[in-house]
């Protein structure tokens, strides 16, 4: 299954989670705006609704997001930096086409935030970590600052890739609010959200009766998952390392050859190629370790946070069922109030529903999503192998075309391989 | 009867796929082209290696390898005919040494070859430092191999007795070699090698020599030092890959669609971490040839100080002259100019008779002439000693020009044939990976 299309009744049971926040929010769009098309929840669910008729491959991409431009800024208080976000887009519910806003680290953990409350089972890309990797003794230098502004572009365009997130006003406002800080002021709930959210994680064990089959197959996956993502992560910062001790020693046996080239006469010559030969392989293992760190570190890190993301989604939906659960416990032991008791568990038994259904549809697509990115991370590195090598193949060969051609007419008649 | 030597050239560069069989017999077919009479008429080959135990000179029970040395004679072989049974001996390492130490002492003047390391050097980690690890018994088989080749390639050792007997006699060579007597005279070139002495007028060319030997000494020592480490980190980097083929293969086993190409992943992932032990054995024998050229600095270090001890005798020879003439002179003219306790003596105590000064004058002139014959000796053996030593010394720097330059050679081909396998691990694994 590509995951790229979306089931037919997902908008609908989508809207039933939070239904007051999200009428709360459109509401509160300006019509003053200029926009046309009036922000309605039934209008979202028919732009939603053609979206879906169409199949949505990578083509059809309309929000085009970079992030660039990190900027140390200091105050009284404190030093950050913010980054450029420039938006580039055809959606009929931006007024214009191009945007470009400000933001800080800060900002996207509020937005990101935000789309978890909203869509609390729904696969919110993860953000790079907040604090700094241990081994780091400066939270801004420039290493740190690129690998978090690519991370943070990663972010941006996950969410615009999907295909309810992408839609959410909270992202439209991040991504064109001059200014976000009286955005962030909005919205109730941010901390009893919190609250709810910590309740969840001490209630997943009690009161959830059983997952259902399919659920607790996801769950055991997440966990394997998990682990094997962090082998292959460790993994791959060894190699990191190794190859850097590696250099470390080519950088001194290089030299040596050229050292003893001082010294000879007619080897002088073939030594000090060697030397060079060393050096250029040497080039070239660093370019390759470089490599790894820029493509396949990053993604596998990526994928990391994700199945801590995967984990939270997993708590939140058991905490969900588990509500439910309880609230049916009680309609069936209590005698009194049963008709507004089986009110709130209809309502609860719909947000369950649609929590489950959200997840299953999300899986499939954050799956295919996985595949495709750690498909391409590996391939890429292979890649980048062959090469490392064609390369070194390539200086070793020149030295042995050379040799042969200072050679007198000792050698006749052979191939060149 | 006149020897086909085996192949037609030394066709190192073109053929890069070389075992490292080949490549010894590349070096080896370089000696043999050479042609001496000896190499014309036999073929050696230190064929194998084996255990032994036996009980040691202080009745202890000692484990021991022996080798075993072929030789047969080099005529073309009949068509369809099989080549002559070899003669065979086994000899173990300290016999080597026996006849090496004879050669040292029998031609001061000449490079002798080196042999292969007693006790392995220059190791890295995974590499066994254990005399009896099959590997390192397999690379000193080459190695006394090459030494054997080497001596039957000299134009002068070659026609040694002991050498045809080392190689044909098993049981009376020893016998017939220490009866050379050469063991005398080692302690004697033991101390003309620890010996502290200045000559004033040290040849420019031995010193120029010693002093590029010295040079040469420590930069492979230190380059060897080096290649070790890298081989280490080396190893390291190939054998963390291992870990992906074990992940790969147990991340497959949760995954549908992506677990048929991470598990073929993984077995390339796999045998590239396998590839690099082959791959560092090799080395080993680049890492040996090395090794052979730092060995020979020191017989080449030898042949100068040996050079330095004749010219030291010359000098003293000659001074000792001086002071006899010296001596001689005073006696005639009466004068006292070198301080002698016997001049002082007869100062003292009276001077002696007419018949005693001719006695001495007579005594003096005999000495002289001595001495005089003496300087004439040892200015013979200096020139004789240069004049062959020097032949050797050209014939030794065009030897180990070409044969290392062969080794920086096969260097190369091994990087290369490294390169290849890596291209060829990682296409495979990219091609699952696409399969993902």
């Amino acid at each position: 299954m590509s995951g790229q299309t979306v089931p037919v009744d997902y908008s609908g049971h989508m809207l039933d989670l939070d239904e007051d926040e999200d009428l709360e929010v459109f509401s509160k769009a300006p019509v003053a705006d200029g926009n046309p098309m009036p922000n309605s929840p039934s209008s979202m669910v028919n732009q939603f609704r053609l979206e879906e008729d169409e199949p949505q491959d990578v083509n059809a991409k309309d929000l085009f997001i970079t992030v660039d431009n990190p900027e140390s800024h200091i105050t009284a208080i404190e030093t950050f930096i913010m980054y450029r976000v420039l938006t580039k887009t055809t959606r009929s519910e931006f007024d214009s086409s191009e945007y470009e806003v400000h933001r800080r680290y800060q900002d996207f953990l509020w937005l990101r935030s935000r789309l978890e409350e909203t869509h609390p089972t729904l696969i919110v890309h993860p953000l790079p970590e907040k604090f700094v990797m241990k081994g780091m003794v400066e939270r801004f230098n420039d290493d740190f600052i690129h690998t978090r502004r690519k991370a943070l572009h990663r972010f941006l365009n996950k969410i615009s890739e999907h295909p309810i997130l992408s839609y959410n006003q909270h992202f439209k406002v991040f991504l064109t609010a001059e200014e976000l800080t009286s955005h962030r002021k909005q919205g109730p709930g941010f901390l009893s959200r919190m609250g709810e959210t910590v309740r969840a994680v001490a209630n997943t064990v009690r009161g959830l009766k059983s997952r259902p089959e399919e659920f607790a197959a996801m769950q055991e996956y997440v966990d394997d998952f998990s682990n094997k993502i962090c082998t292959v992560d460790k993994v791959t910062q060894r190699i990191i390392k190794e190859e850097r001790e590696y250099l470390d020693e080519l950088k001194q046996y290089g030299p040596m050859y050229g050292q003893w080239a001082e010294s000879e006469g007619n080897l002088a010559e073939p030594l000090k190629a060697v030397a060079s030969c060393v050096e250029r392989c040497g080039k070239e293992t660093e370019e390759h370790a470089h490599h790894l760190s820029e493509v396949l570190v990053p993604t596998l890190h990526e994928y990391i946070l994700c199945a801590e993301t995967l984990k939270a989604v997993m708590r939140r939906r058991d905490h969900i069922q588990a509500e439910f659960e309880a609230k049916n416990e009680a309609l069936a032991s209590r005698k009194s109030e049963q008709e507004a008791l089986q009110e709130e568990v209809d309502g609860l038994s719909d947000r369950m529903e649609g929590s489950n259904e959200a997840l299953k549809g999300d899986w499939f697509r954050w799956k295919a999503g996985m595949r495709t990115d750690l498909k391409s991370a590996f391939v890429s590195s292979a890649e980048k192998n062959v090469d490392y090598y064609e390369k070194c193949l390539a200086v070793w060969e020149s030295f042995l075309l050379s040799q042969r051609a200072e050679s007198s007419d000792q050698q006749d008649g052979e191939d060149v391989s | 009867m006149m020897a086909e030597s085996g192949s037609s050239e030394v066709a190192v560069i073109g053929n890069v796929d070389l075992t490292s069989t080949e490549l010894e017999n590349n070096i080896i077919n370089t000696m043999v082209e050479r042609g001496t009479a000896l190499l014309r008429r036999m073929e050696i080959n230190v064929a194998e290696a084996e255990k032994r135990t036996g009980k040691n000179t202080v009745n202890m029970q000692e484990t021991y390898t022996v080798y075993l040395i072929e030789t047969r004679p080099a005529e073309t072989i009949a068509e369809g005919g099989t080549p002559a049974a070899p003669d065979t001996l086994w000899r173990r390492y300290s016999e080597f040494e026996l006849f090496r130490n004879y050669l040292l002492v029998t031609y001061p003047h000449i490079i002798i070859p080196p042999l292969p390391e007693k006790r392995a050097e220059f190791v890295w980690h995974k590499l066994s430092a254990d005399n009896l690890d099959p590997d390192f018994v397999e690379r000193r088989r080459v190695g006394l191999e090459n030494f054997l080749l080497r001596v039957a390639s000299h134009p002068v050792l070659s026609d040694d007795e002991m050498f045809l007997r080392f190689l044909t006699d098993e049981k009376r060579w020893k016998e017939a070699v220490l009866e050379t007597g050469f063991q005398d005279k080692v302690d004697s070139r033991l101390k003309s090698l620890s010996a502290m002495f200045r000559v004033k007028n040290p040849d420019k060319q031995f010193t120029a020599l010693k002093h590029y030997s010295d040079d040469l000494n420590t930069i492979i020592s230190q380059l060897l030092r080096v290649r070790a480490k890298v081989a280490d980190r080396l190893y390291g980097v190939y054998k963390v890959h291992g870990n992906y083929g074990r992940v790969f293969s147990e991340w497959s086993a949760i995954e549908k669609e992506m677990g048929d190409g991470l598990q073929s992943a993984g077995h390339h992932m796999d045998t590239y971490a396998a590839s690099i032990d082959d791959i560092l054995e090799e080395e080993e024998h680049y890492a040996d040839q090395l090794k052979e050229y730092l060995f020979y600095t020191d017989a080449v270090r030898s042949v100068c100080r040996k050079q330095d001890l004749i010219q030291y005798e010359l000098e003293m020879a000659v001074q000792d002259l001086s002071t006899k003439k010296q001596q001689k002179e005073e006696l005639t003219s009466g004068t006292v100019r070198i301080f002698s306790l016997k001049g002082m003596t007869t100062k003292l105590f009276g001077q002696e008779s007419q018949e005693q000064r001719e006695s001495k004058l007579e005594a003096l002139d005999l000495s002289i002439h001595e001495g005089e014959e003496a300087v004439n000796e040892k200015n013979r053996e200096c020139k004789e000693f240069l004049q062959t030593a020097w032949g050797d010394i050209e014939r030794f720097r065009e030897q180990k020009d070409n044969d290392l330059r062969e080794a920086l050679i096969s260097y190369a081909i091994m990087q290369i044939s490294m390169c290849k396998k890596g291209i060829q691990v990682w296409s495979n694994a990219k091609e699952c990976f696409n399969k993902m």
